[in-house]
């Protein structure tokens, strides 16, 4: 479950889609303070295209409370053309249209609503798109 | 270093627990471990734990069990690795043990996960709780896509998948701490309810109570309290990225590798010289590709080869004889202990009708979340 400071600080990603690229060429959308791989701590924010390939997919049919009145629903893990890994709902679609190496466009959506008080908390959905 | 040794072992019956409560559960564990050492005072302990505070709203959780099993006033350590906060607690009571700092250590996991409605969210909350707990995915869900991701590589087919769960629990029929202690048709896993696609239910493990103790104390101590005993030969940890889309190839956990990998080395042996092994099948995929990584089976061939029947009695290497994870029940914290009990029992020949024959060295290995942490040990027979 969300809160709202929690949220907040998440918004550059959620909403704008800010990555870091790392001097390594590393690119990531959660927020790090160091390079994995190569330990570079160089990086300028960009914005992604929001454009990727998908990597794998499921569709989720037990689900946490949460999300219990969605199910069944499509998550899959993503890379975007620059390269950043997430992980994503996807919307809009038929699962039988899903496939490996499908290509998504991530748009801005509701996520979830924040417990008792339900404020909306919004994020990155994928939609697939024709190649 | 101190060599160290396991010289008694207690556990719960593994299931649905209505009538004992954490501590209890705990309690009951621990105080069947000391017994069965032939200990009454313990100088430290250690007990993992994922979520006692999300599942039922206690931490403070070490001082609690040191209390109820009469041991107040000990040093007492809780650790938590997710699903491999078992393993963890053992091997933080490994190192207290050998480095000369305590003699009588137990190590010990408990997981009350009954007792809360929404366990799916608690076990999400081992993931990476902002970019993919937020964004809806379960942990059945992640490894439905390492399951997609592997069968399209190496075309494992889902009949094959199935064999897993059929031949873990056809173990558990011998095990009578098993929560599913029956034999499961190819039909009834096929036609179970889809979790997270191309994941059923019954590849997934099941919500389970239950606690499982170990008592570690010098080597040269042991023949001192027990005729019954193994030594810890080794124990390597590791940790992965903490997403699954962090992991560079889907199909691999390199925390259980490089946990192996350092098991093997500080012990000198090789996959060959491993009589039977305990893996964290919290799904059917999980098993596969645990066993790839710990060198028993090439890349890509280990789900054909248990569908050839090569992970158990005569095959290459018998592989949970426990029933595993989907059979003997996964309470989360004490799943990794439970393993380690039972390769005391395999190698102290205690293992009754599910006995592995003429075996010497047993290797168990616990993972944390999608691969963000594993821990692999080889116990030896004295």
């Amino acid at each position: 479950m969300a809160n709202s400071p929690r949220y907040h600080r998440e918004k550059a990603h959620r909403y704008r889609l800010e990555a870091q690229k790392f001097s390594s060429g590393y690119v990531t959308l959660a927020n790090r303070y160091i390079d994995p791989n190569t330990g570079s701590r160089e990086f300028e924010i960009i914005n992604l295209k929001g454009t990727g390939t998908i990597l794998s997919y499921t569709i989720v049919h037990i689900s946490s409370d949460q999300f219990g009145h969605q199910t069944p629903f499509p998550v899959a893990i993503i890379e975007t053309d620059e390269g950043a890994r997430i992980t994503a709902m996807v919307a809009d679609c038929n699962p039988e249209d899903l496939k490996i190496g499908g290509k998504v466009q991530l748009v801005f959506r509701k996520i979830q609503e924040e417990g008792a008080s339900g404020i909306i908390n919004y994020g990155y959905k994928a939609v697939l798109i024709d190649n | 270093m101190r060599d160290v040794a396991i010289i008694g072992v207690g556990m719960t019956k593994f299931g649905e627990l209505w009538e004992q409560s954490l501590r209890d559960q705990f309690a009951e564990a621990a105080l069947e471990a000391m017994d069965n050492a032939g200990v009454k005072k313990l100088d430290s302990l250690y007990v993992g734990a994922m979520s006692s505070g999300m599942y039922v709203n206690q931490e403070h959780l070490a001082s609690v069990m040191a209390d109820y099993i009469g041991q107040e006033g000990i040093p007492a350590t809780r650790v938590e690795s997710a699903c491999a906060s078992g393993a963890i607690a053992v091997r933080s009571a490994y190192l207290e043990v050998a480095s000369g700092m305590s003699d009588i250590v137990l190590a010990g996991g408990v997981e009350k996960m009954w007792d809360t409605e929404d366990g799916t969210f608690v076990l999400a909350a081992a993931s990476d709780q902002e970019y993919e707990a937020y964004n809806g995915v379960t942990f059945p869900g992640l490894y439905a896509m390492m399951a997609r991701v592997y069968m399209e590589k190496y075309g494992l087919t889902r009949e094959e998948l199935a064999q897993i769960p059929i031949m873990n629990h056809k173990h558990a029929v011998n095990n009578p701490n098993a929560q599913y202690p029956m034999e499961m048709s190819l039909s009834t896993v096929l036609n179970s309810s889809m979790v997270a696609d191309p994941l059923r239910l019954m590849d997934c493990s099941p919500i389970t109570d239950g606690a499982a103790c170990v008592i570690l104390c010098p080597l040269d101590q042991a023949s001192k309290y027990t005729d019954k005993y193994v030594k810890i030969k080794a124990i390597g940890a590791a940790t992965g990225p903490i997403a699954l889309h962090d992991h560079k190839d889907l199909t691999r956990l390199d925390a259980v590798r490089l946990s192996g990998e350092r098991a093997y080395q500080m012990a000198g042996v090789t996959p060959r010289d491993i009589d039977f092994v305990e893996v964290h099948d919290c799904f059917s995929i999980a098993q596969i590709l645990c066993v790839e990584e710990l060198g028993f089976f090439e890349y890509g061939t280990a789900g054909k080869a248990f569908a050839n029947g090569e992970g158990t009695y005569g095959g290459k290497i018998v592989v949970n004889p426990s029933g595993g994870l989907k059979a003997k029940g996964h309470p989360v914290g004490a799943t990794g202990v439970a393993q380690i009990l039972e390769a005391f029992l395999q190698l102290t020949g205690q293992a009754g009708l599910r006995q592995v024959p003429n075996a010497k060295l047993g290797m168990t290995q616990n993972m944390g979340g999608s691969g963000g942490s594993s821990v692999v040990t080889i116990l030896e027979k004295i």
